[in-house]
């Protein structure tokens, strides 16, 4: 089995809010370190990728943030519009430009997701469609939230199902054979050591179950050190009860508090890694004032170390 | 700092909206909790509530109904309620499935149209089902008019902006707007696509594939005169929407990419027009050091071995990092709300999965300024 990075393919999803895309952001790094061409794509119009690099850029451009790193922001409209032009000539310059043809797409259950992990696709293949554009060693998808992140994985298979014939069902068939392809395709959870997060990772690996597929490695991120004993913990609360000033107080307050998240966090660990069977990857929660360049490139080296580890337990 | 009760003064329906992880079930769940204790009755509903919390309130997952928070359990936790606490958890294939029934002719047509694969996949896919039966649940309970208070956790859509969005593109759809041009309510669509006679008719059935289009075809003809009734339906919604009644609360962490969220959220509210109340703020890390230097606060630790008195030491100086980080997020966030205050509520210790956990983010969200103080300060030292 292809180490992560060894794919052509790799959907980071997860909850809301756990860091998917900052994870997302250091892989690529990542993968820059290692001499990849490496483009992290966005959906639904975000640019966080633009933003933490500070690049600017339109929508549905691959533009570089840094070396051998690229980004594009894919929405659903755009991908259309280029999958008409290239695939069927002038007619589609016709429909491209048609209202009727657009709301009638954009409506049909499911299109969106299609034409977006459609553009995904393409910008994984070994010759591109899109004219003038180079070819990507790996493509790294900052997913959307969950829940939705499974459905825009689904989509392809359920499509082909739908439509049956015609260059749509074609299209969806070739796509669902690619991600459904573990030597081309990975999808990794982000998590935090959460309830909900943690609840969200296990139903994720029911769901991608569901379709045949596997959760290739799930990232746990923002983990507090362990920097209080048990032990040590009524010491601190007595001092906290004979404190003389506020900010004594509140810095033993502040380490109580950490001792009782590290602990609650290390029983949501416990309790991913029963229901996984598998190996976790730890971030560390990073203590800074943003999460600028520095802390991406820190990511990437924590990344860097625990997918050592991972990829060294035989499978 | 306001209370919520008083952003929710005179409202009958209050829309949580905001991106995911940020506490809306949570929050919504508080809000609710916290209007029923000061006597109302109130139903909050959830969306995708987490498993324990869901538990603790009675949740069931089989029914697709408010439901009454037994006031024993509320007791036990040692709230006095003078209204009524009730709670539901969504079910959007449910929801859809009900308002079929409610709308179609007649029994039969109703399960054919819910035996249809296109109307399958619309009510259960990423399409924004989740978003349009929220706003559908709410619209049935309002109109019912059993409370006196309605509150809406939204799902945790990609983007907050989403769930405005959504029931619009939706309810587009059921109007058939996109294929009334080729499809008559008593013909059957492949008649008419059969006739073929402009070029983009044919390439739209080369390219789509014609089962698809069958599909569709069948069920807008399913659909009908139900199409009407959507639309009726979309504007009484958008009616309660914008009504005076209403308030949306805006729900974010001090995360920066949910403040772009909430950000966004809110000027999408403005242009649409649909009533703002204030925005609370989860999980914030309040800056206790301020500028004072902790130097000395080794040596003022000289109780405790040298090593954990180290340790306490660069775990404040941490914390400190973290709440100038959510300070500088929050900054951004109070210039876009203007002198509109934030509510904001600390970073506890542990997840909210139960009541006990509702009711302490329930004291943040409805106490008086010097309340708060208080407990802000209970919660740091």
């Amino acid at each position: 089995m292809p180490g992560l990075l060894q794919r052509r393919l790799v959907f980071v999803t997860g909850k809301g809010g756990v860091g998917k895309s900052t994870v997302a952001i250091s892989l690529g790094l990542l993968a820059a370190r290692r001499g990849l061409r490496v483009i992290v794509a966005e959906l639904a119009s975000q640019d966080r990728v633009r933003q933490a690099f500070d690049r600017s850029g339109e929508i549905f451009e691959e533009v570089q943030v840094s070396d051998g790193m690229f980004t594009i922001s894919i929405d659903p409209q755009s991908a259309m519009e280029e999958y008409l032009r290239v695939k069927t000539g002038s007619v589609g310059q016709v429909l491209g430009s048609s209202r009727l043809f657009a709301a009638f797409a954009m409506a049909t259950p499911g299109m969106r997701e299609l034409l977006t992990i459609g553009k995904v696709w393409e910008l994984a293949q070994f010759e591109r469609r899109t004219s003038g554009a180079g070819v990507y060693d790996l493509v790294i998808v900052d997913s959307p939230a969950a829940g939705h992140g499974v459905g825009i994985l689904r989509t392809p298979r359920t499509f082909a199902e739908i439509a049956r014939v015609g260059p749509i069902a074609h299209q969806a068939r070739t796509i669902a054979a690619t991600i459904a392809d573990p030597e081309f395709t990975a999808v990794i959870a982000v998590s935090t050591a959460e309830e909900m997060p943690v609840n969200e990772t296990l139903w994720l690996r029911d769901a991608l179950a569901q379709d045949e597929l596997a959760l290739d490695a799930v990232i746990v991120n923002g983990c507090y050190p362990e920097r209080f004993r048990d032990a040590e913990r009524k010491r601190l609360e007595a001092a906290r009860r004979r404190a003389k000033s506020p900010l004594v107080g509140a810095a033993l307050g502040a380490a109580l508090s950490e001792h009782a998240r590290a602990q609650a966090q290390r029983e949501q660990l416990a309790r991913l890694r029963d229901g996984l069977g598998t190996g976790l990857l730890e971030l560390p929660l990073l203590f800074s004032e943003e999460v600028g360049p520095a802390e991406l490139e820190q990511l990437a080296d924590g990344l860097d170390a625990g997918l050592a580890t991972l990829e060294s337990v035989p499978v | 700092m306001p209370r919520v009760s008083e952003l929710l003064e005179g409202k009958r329906v209050c829309v949580c909206g905001g991106s995911g992880g940020v506490g809306k079930t949570t929050t919504s769940a508080a809000i609710a909790l916290g209007m029923a204790a000061e006597g109302a009755k109130v139903a909050v509903v959830t969306i995708d509530p987490a498993k324990r919390l869901a538990n603790a309130l009675g949740l069931q997952e089989l029914e697709n109904e408010p439901r009454r928070v037994p006031p024993a359990r509320l007791a036990k936790a040692g709230v006095e309620i003078q209204g009524e606490l009730w709670a539901m958890m969504l079910d959007p294939k449910r929801t859809f499935d009900e308002l079929i029934d409610r709308i179609a002719a007649d029994p039969q047509r109703a399960q054919e149209l819910k035996s249809n694969r296109v109307y399958r996949e619309l009510s259960t896919a990423v399409s924004g089902s989740q978003e349009f039966t929220a706003v559908a649940k709410l619209y049935e309970l309002d109109r019912d008019g059993d409370f006196d208070l309605l509150v809406l956790d939204t799902p945790p859509s990609r983007n907050a902006v989403d769930f405005l969005d959504a029931p619009g593109r939706l309810t587009s759809f059921l109007e058939g707007r996109a294929l009334k041009t080729f499809v008559r309510p008593t013909g059957i669509g492949m008649r008419v696509l059969g006739r073929g006679a402009s070029p983009l008719l044919g390439a739209l059935r080369r390219i789509t594939g014609v089962d698809l289009l069958s599909d569709l075809s069948t069920f807008f003809a399913l659909l009908g005169d139900m199409t009407e009734d959507f639309s009726e339906r979309a504007a009484q919604v958008q009616r309660m929407l914008t009504a005076s009644t209403t308030a949306f609360l805006l729900v974010t962490s001090a995360q920066r990419s949910a403040i772009d969220e909430a950000i966004w959220f809110r000027r999408t509210l403005s242009e649409s027009e649909l009533p703002f109340a204030g925005v609370i703020v989860n999980r914030v890390h309040h800056d206790v050091l301020g500028d004072a230097e902790p130097d000395d606060l080794v040596s003022s630790l000289g109780d405790l071995p040298a090593d954990l008195a180290a340790r306490v030491a660069e775990n404040f100086t941490d914390y400190h990092l973290l709440a100038r980080r959510d300070g500088r997020n929050l900054a951004r966030l109070q210039a876009e709300m203007g002198d509109r205050p934030l509510l904001l509520v600390p970073h506890l210790d542990d997840d909210v999965h139960d009541i006990e956990g509702l009711l302490a983010v329930k004291r943040y969200l409805f106490a008086s300024d010097v309340e708060r103080e208080r407990l802000i300060a209970d919660v740091v030292a």
